[in-house]
């Protein structure tokens, strides 16, 4: 819960902090089993991860995590989820970057504030079909070049498609 | 840095007997990668200019097959990740699982863990050092490694019946107990391991054609590894003292005294000394986990197959390649919604480009193994 | 034509003929399976040890599926000279074997039996020169190709060898010094006149020939150029079949003819060790092939040594070490050793 977060002083300064900073492009917090997950809008993204980077020490981002919501969704919500994971060394806590993104809409890259975003975003990109923009090489990593389709998409069936690509 | 003019061994320049910049290709066959993976290289006579990993030759669609199994189904799967360190893979994702549950692992178990992913972390290590020095030429290296982690092969088939993926860390603690037998095996590998491995070092550690091979190859600065998101020796031996197990531990890591080695190099030989001295503090760790291991269950209860509440978390430790995480987002049923790996193989190999451009074409090889990727871990 | 000459003239050389070509190829049989056994028992293996006895058939083994195997030629490279390269590199390593002798003449009745094709009072410089030959197979073999890592691998092997092959020359000459003569016979009566081999007289030039004799048979440590883990097979990555069974061959009767070269140079070649220690002469009994053979296979093991336990050398470095190292050493080497010979 969210008086929980005073006892995790870190997280409580960074959150405090965006929350000054950035308060308009905040669309909801959570605090779960010790961990801080942040909504946020996707144009405040650079921004917040600029920010989180230099000036609240988050300098390591773990990973990039894409969600199809697909089936769980409520009526009207966007169909996909982008999780920033990062992580402050030292100061050893973890935070995480809720965005929710619709089918075709462009998200911002990441790659010009952390490289290790680079891969992730390509992969996000092969696997759920969402672009990122101002990435300086979008392709597809783990499916062949020419490939159609998205594979972890919900939508996309276990057992591949039978046209045989 | 290194010392590029030697690298202009053909000064001829223009005409039809011009070697600028050529593309090379190595693998994804190749007696050298560490699985299958294809390296797109541009060469300017023997200076490397950049690389282009190429990969997805082992993509299986791990994280698509797990949403449809249940989580006591997923953890043998994760073996086959990484499959040079199975166990460190299950111990992350039961760890996750259990985060996600609540679910307090009694003692005796939590210690059991940390000697099975040592012993884990010894293995892995080994195989990766022998790696390395195969790819730079000293080829008898890789068969004493190896025969060192026959040793602890053994234990692992002692203890779970398997060798190479044994599924040996599992939803609520381990699946066997460790008895006399098993421990008297353990007591004996870390009697005999130490010589041996000296014995590696012997052949290596001061060998002028190693240091020649490995000093001042493969540079990459402290910011850049950070930003870069490498993890594991790799970063350590840049001088960044990044230890999971230190800096969020996680099933009693907090009761054994170890230290992580880190090195300012940040070349390939401050990798593999970084590698070497983690071997030692690994053997220390599971001396005085097996002096000190506590009576009573190895187990918690845990049923069949776990209903878990709707929740997500991201749980990472610190395995042999570097910080492994599970991202995991349950929906109330025995199936997660969503499974995501982080995996350390697949973030280090991003910076395989950085550290090798500017360096000569043969040191590539050495500045990969010095990475220790495995491609199970890279392609899911 | 009578029938002593008709057996003098022709019959023996033509069998001298055959022999020296079986015997490089014997030694190479020998060497393949030592390798193989030695490296294994190195590396806590053991090696090939199922064709016939403790694996003395494997070789033969070897060549037979090499002599099966389909021979392919790229679409585009150049035929004839993928072709011949594998011949120009056995041509010149088997060539030089008819200068290199192998102990000392026999008498069976009133004839003469040489151990040798043919004493030529250059001898050395042929040998020397023949086995330099071998380069041009090398440049055809990458060339021809018509892929690149072949042809990476053959420059720089070219490079390789005709660098170490300067301080090879600059050592030889300081036996010279002391023997009068570039005739490996006169250079092996030396030895036993001056009752001492030259190996101890000039250390520092047997050290630098050896090293400079393992870079030009591209072995390791210097074995870059067919690294496996980093070129796939350097200039003979192309070759299949017999074609390749020959790179293989001709690599390993280089190797003997160094040691050859060696041992004749530096070690008294059919010569027993010790002829001053009164109570050792029964050694003398032993005939001098026997000798010049167990020093051969002395120098051959520590090849086969040599190679399971060192890394390789990275090119530039190993390219540094001719030049900044081997030749000013040998050029002090010799400047020295001159200076003591006009002393004495």
């Amino acid at each position: 819960m969210l008086e929980e977060l005073t006892d995790v002083p870190a997280l409580n300064k960074a959150y405090r902090s965006l929350e000054e900073i950035f308060g308009d492009f905040l669309l909801g917090v959570s605090f779960e089993k010790k961990e801080l997950s942040v909504r946020i809008k996707s144009d405040g993204l650079l921004s917040i991860l600029r920010h989180l980077k230099s000036a609240l020490g988050f300098n390591a981002l773990n990973d990039i995590i894409g969600l199809d919501n697909l089936r769980s969704k409520a009526e009207g919500a966007k169909r996909f989820s982008l999780l920033y994971q990062l992580y402050a060394f030292p100061g050893f806590v973890r935070l995480r970057l809720v965005l929710d993104v619709d089918e075709n809409e462009p998200v911002p890259s990441a790659a010009p504030v952390f490289q290790s975003a680079n891969w992730a975003e390509r992969e996000i990109f092969d696997m759920f079909g969402i672009r990122f923009s101002g990435h300086p090489d979008l392709r597809r990593i783990y499916m062949p070049e020419e490939y159609e389709g998205h594979p972890l998409r919900k939508d996309f069936p276990l057992e591949g498609r039978s046209d045989g690509v | 840095m290194k010392d590029t003019r030697c690298a202009r061994i053909f000064p001829w320049k223009g005409g039809a007997m011009a070697f600028k910049e050529i593309e090379l290709n190595m693998g994804p066959q190749h007696p050298s990668t560490h699985g299958v993976l294809r390296l797109k290289l541009r060469v300017d006579n023997e200076v490397v200019l950049g690389i282009e990993p190429v990969i997805g030759y082992l993509h299986r669609g791990m994280e698509k097959l797990w949403e449809s199994l249940t989580y006591t189904q997923i953890v043998p799967l994760t073996d086959r990740l990484d499959y040079l360190a199975a166990v460190s893979n299950n111990f992350a994702f039961v760890l996750a699982v259990e985060k996600l549950m609540g679910l307090e692992i009694p003692q005796r178990g939590q210690y059991i863990r940390v000697i099975l992913a040592e012993l884990q972390r010894l293995a892995s290590h080994l195989a990766g050092v022998g790696f390395m020095a195969n790819d730079v030429g000293a080829m008898s290296v890789l068969l004493y490694s190896f025969e060192i982690r026959e040793d602890i092969l053994d234990i692992f088939e002692s203890y779970a019946g398997g060798r190479l993926t044994i599924h040996g860390i599992r939803l609520g603690g381990v699946p066997f107990d460790l008895d006399g037998e098993i421990i008297a095996m353990i007591w004996k590998a870390l009697a005999d391991i130490p010589r041996k491995v000296r014995d590696i070092e012997g052949l290596l550690n001061e060998n002028r054609i190693w240091k020649h091979r490995t000093e001042g190859v493969g540079i990459i600065s402290a910011d850049q590894a950070l930003d870069y998101g490498l993890t594991g020796p790799a970063l350590r031996a840049s001088g960044i003292s990044w230890d999971m197990r230190k800096d969020i531990p996680y099933s009693s890591y907090q009761d054994f005294a170890f230290d992580v080695p880190v090195r300012s190099g940040s070349d390939v030989n401050d990798r593999y000394l970084v590698r070497m001295e983690e071997i030692r503090q690994s053997i220390r760790i599971v001396t005085q986990a097996l002096d000190r291991l506590p009576p009573g269950e190895f187990q918690a209860q845990v049923p069949r197959s776990p209903k878990i509440p709707p929740g997500e978390v991201f749980h990472s430790i610190e395995a042999p390649k570097g910080e492994l995480g599970f991202y995991i987002k349950s929906n109330g049923t025995d199936k997660p919604e969503r499974v995501k790996m982080k995996s350390p193989s697949f973030i280090n190999l991003q910076s395989l480009e950085l550290m090798s451009k500017g360096n000569l074409f043969s040191d590539v090889v050495g500045i990969l193994g010095s990475l220790d990727i495995v491609l199970g871990e890279i392609d899911k | 034509m009578t029938g002593e000459t008709l057996i003098f003239e022709f019959l023996i050389p033509v069998l001298k003929i055959i022999a020296v070509i079986l015997y490089p190829m014997l030694m190479v049989i020998v060497m393949i399976w030592l390798e193989r056994r030695v490296v294994a028992w190195i590396q806590g293996r053991v090696g090939p040890n199922r064709v016939g006895f403790q694996g003395v058939l494997q070789p033969i083994a070897d060549a037979f599926k090499l002599f099966f195997k389909e021979d392919i030629i790229q679409k585009n490279a150049d035929k004839f000279l993928f072709n011949i390269a594998p011949v120009l590199v056995m041509f010149s390593s088997l060539l030089a074997f008819c200068f290199v002798p192998l102990g000392e003449s026999f008498k069976i009745g009133t004839y003469t039996l040489n151990l040798w094709i043919a004493a030529s009072p250059v001898g050395l410089l042929l040998v020397l020169g023949l086995s330099s030959v071998g380069v041009f197979g090398i440049i055809f073999g990458g060339w021809a190709s018509n892929s690149k890592y072949p042809l990476m691998g053959a420059l720089r092997s070219v490079v390789q060898i005709l660098s170490y092959e300067i301080p090879i020359g600059l050592t030889v000459l300081t036996v010279v010094f002391f023997s009068r003569s570039i005739d490996l016979i006169e250079i092996v009566n030396h030895q036993f006149h001056a009752k001492i081999w030259f190996g101890f007289m000039l250390p520092v030039s047997f050290l630098v020939f050896w090293i400079s004799g393992i870079a030009e048979t591209n072995r390791a440590p210097f074995d870059l150029p067919e690294a496996e883990s980093e070129l796939v097979a350097g200039y003979h990555t192309e070759y299949s079949g017999m074609k390749f069974a020959f790179f293989y061959i001709a690599e390993y009767a280089h190797m003997v003819l160094v040691s050859s070269l060696v041992v004749i140079l530096f070690f008294g070649g059919w010569l027993p060790p010790f002829p001053n220690v009164a109570f050792l002469s029964f050694l003398r009994w032993i005939p001098g092939f026997i000798w010049y053979l167990i020093k051969i296979m002395f120098f051959l093991y520590l090849y086969v040594w040599l190679r399971a336990t060192l890394p390789r050398y990275r090119f530039d470095v190993l390219i540094k070490l001719v030049w900044k190292w081997l030749i000013p050493l040998s050029l002090i080497n010799l400047l020295a050793v001159a200076f003591i010979q006009y002393i004495l």
